[in-house]
């Protein structure tokens, strides 16, 4: 037989609730794990604060020009550094990369989760990882040696294209034309032959990013899309497209704060100038942060390193910028995801 | 909507079989589901009814590694005929799933007008069409004024019947229903069972359930499904649901609907 019963009797006082770890091998590993995120944060910190330090001195000599300017001089007594070239040439090249390397990687993404038969969908997974672990200098090399020409050539043709004659006027898409006008005499060493290299670093990554978030998707999702009649390439970007936008889109940070940070690639394939290259894509004049602190770091003079420095912490702080401005993307684009 | 079919059309299995890979999952499964009729498909979980759910919509065929032999007609064609594109089918015969699965990224509107969308039929997107759906899967009073919100911040059960309204939009003649009610809460399982019963007035309907008392509440017609030691499964009993429940003919049916096994 149950009860009824009435609750309006007294509560009992509150009790202390414990949220530590009780036993020793609970401690143990609450200390390791508590260790080690702690440890990042403090590298972290310490780098920041490092760099900072030493390139107070170049932020106060050069002011906000050490940003906006194109000039660069290591002359004891005239020393002027200024990073505005190589500041947007990185962010130029990551654009590129990003444009030839985001479709190709959910191409890529899709077709092993979705389409592929088991074994082609191993061996393609497998090799995109390959990539991703090859050693950026072999990337550079091969960049030089091989990706150089065949994009010079693509780049030849694209050039072709730059004069644009509509019989009652005549003009030069910007992107494909040179900034003074005369043809170059070569295609190599261009922003457009960095960017395609940054393509090829930052696939893996976001493929492998892309096919795990696609892997997890409910597949009565998918089927209920097919379901009322959808073909794959509606479904695929009316809902799956959509749904795990998020995730790809943090995928595509991942990989864009590798293209940032990229140096020995694009050192290899790039030709650094120290004139700001805005959009002439084809010119054999470009920048990049990283490749800059590489070529100049080893025999810069003791100003010259601090200046690098300082290249270095805007870098890190673009970077930054850049994380923080996706976590604000990803939330708009998923209003759903805070439900 | 412009034209909702009131006389539903007819769907036939012959001799239906299916393989993954080399394991003969059903055997000759050969069901009738005449027009305005509620069939329940019943018998215990691994014995292929939700396959041969499938089936009945080419479903089943997206699976890598599947096979099948036999024919499904609907109104007399076949529907895995060599000209026949999947993609009507599916159009002709609607689906809905287990859980609730709206699009998360789409609002309560646009899950409606999803399949309009997904197969490029802009010019039918229309307001009435959102208001026939919701209607008739019982859910526009509810929703009418917050059409815009997000689908999932409907609850359990009024996702369900935003996911058959989805499938209403596109007026199919057969609905499928693969145990629609089994991540539901007793007061949403009953909106849906008056919903399958508004519903095959206007449509046939076929729904897998593991629930006895749901196949008696809304079926017209059973089919026990069984599928023993190993062997495809096969339908062990076909008959009006009264029959199949209280009067069975072979002994294990009156096992499995007195919850002797499974």
């Amino acid at each position: 037989m149950t009860q009824l019963q009435d609750s309006s009797g007294e509560i009992p006082p509150r009790r202390q609730l414990r949220t530590k770890p009780f036993s020793l091998a609970d401690r143990v590993f609450y200390g390791v794990t508590k260790g080690a995120s702690s440890i990042s944060i403090i590298l972290v910190s310490a780098i920041l604060l490092f760099l900072f330090s030493q390139s107070l001195s170049t932020f106060q000599a050069q002011g906000l020009d050490f940003i906006t300017g194109s000039q660069w001089n290591n002359t004891k007594g005239d020393e002027v550094f200024q990073i505005g070239p190589m500041l947007w040439g990185s962010v130029l090249i990551s654009i590129l990369g990003i444009i030839g390397g985001v479709p190709m990687a959910i191409a890529a993404a899709y077709f092993i989760e979705f389409m592929a038969p088991k074994p082609v969908a191993k061996v393609a997974t497998v090799m995109i990882d390959l990539l991703a672990a090859m050693p950026s200098i072999v990337i550079g090399l091969w960049g030089l040696y091989v990706l150089t020409p065949v994009v010079s050539h693509w780049s030849e043709l694209l050039y072709t294209m730059h004069h644009v004659e509509l019989g009652f006027a005549s003009f030069d898409i910007p992107l494909l034309s040179m900034s003074n006008g005369k043809d170059p005499n070569t295609f190599g060493g261009t922003p457009f032959v960095a960017g395609w290299i940054v393509a090829v670093m930052i696939v893996p990554i976001i493929t492998s990013v892309t096919r795990e978030i696609f892997s997890q998707m409910d597949r009565d999702l998918i089927n209920s899309a097919l379901a009322l009649g959808g073909s794959r390439s509606s479904v695929f970007m009316r809902v799956i497209l959509p749904t795990a936008s998020g995730g790809v889109t943090g995928g595509v940070l991942l990989g864009l704060g590798r293209a940032l940070g990229e140096t020995v690639a694009i050192f290899y394939v790039l030709n650094l100038v120290s004139d700001i290259n805005w959009f002439n894509i084809l010119e054999s004049k470009g920048g990049s942060i990283a490749s800059l602190v590489l070529q100049k770091f080893g025999e810069g003079t003791s100003e010259e390193v601090k200046a690098l420095m300082a290249a270095g912490l805007v870098l890190f702080v673009i970077t930054l910028l850049v994380n923080w401005l996706a976590a604000v993307i990803v939330n708009r684009a998923q209003p759903w995801r805070k439900i | 909507m412009e034209n909702i079919a009131t006389s539903a059309s007819h769907l036939r299995s012959e001799d239906v079989n299916v393989w993954f890979g080399e394991r003969h999952v059903l055997k000759n499964v050969s069901l009738n589901f005449p027009g305005n009729q509620v069939t329940a498909l019943i018998g215990p979980s691994g014995c292929g009814k939700s396959t041969f759910l499938r089936t009945l919509n080419r479903m089943h065929e997206l699976i890598p590694s599947a096979g099948f032999a036999g024919r499904v007609l609907l109104d007399d064609k076949d529907i895995y005929g060599a000209e026949v594109d999947p993609v009507d089918v599916r159009l002709n015969i609607g689906m809905v799933f287990q859980k609730p699965n709206p699009f998360p990224t789409m609002s309560i509107r646009e899950n409606v007008l999803s399949g309009l969308k997904l197969t490029g039929r802009r010019g039918y997107i229309a307001e009435e069409v959102v208001e026939t759906s919701l209607r008739r899967a019982s859910i526009w009073n509810e929703v009418k004024d917050r059409l815009n919100d997000p689908a999932l911040s409907l609850s359990g059960g009024q996702q369900q019947r935003l996911c058959i309204a989805r499938s209403l939009a596109m007026n199919p003649e057969v609905l499928l229903m693969d145990e629609p009610c089994s991540a539901l809460d007793p007061g949403s399982t009953r909106r849906i069972e008056e919903t399958i019963t508004e519903l095959s007035d206007s449509m046939t309907i076929v729904i897998v359930t593991h629930n006895m008392q749901q196949a008696q509440r809304v079926s017209h017609q059973t089919a026990f499904f069984l599928s023993e030691e190993g062997n495809p499964g096969r339908v062990v009993e076909f008959g009006k649901t009264d029959d199949v429940f209280n009067n069975p003919v072979d002994p294990r049916t009156n096992d499995y609907v007195n919850g002797h096994f499974g």
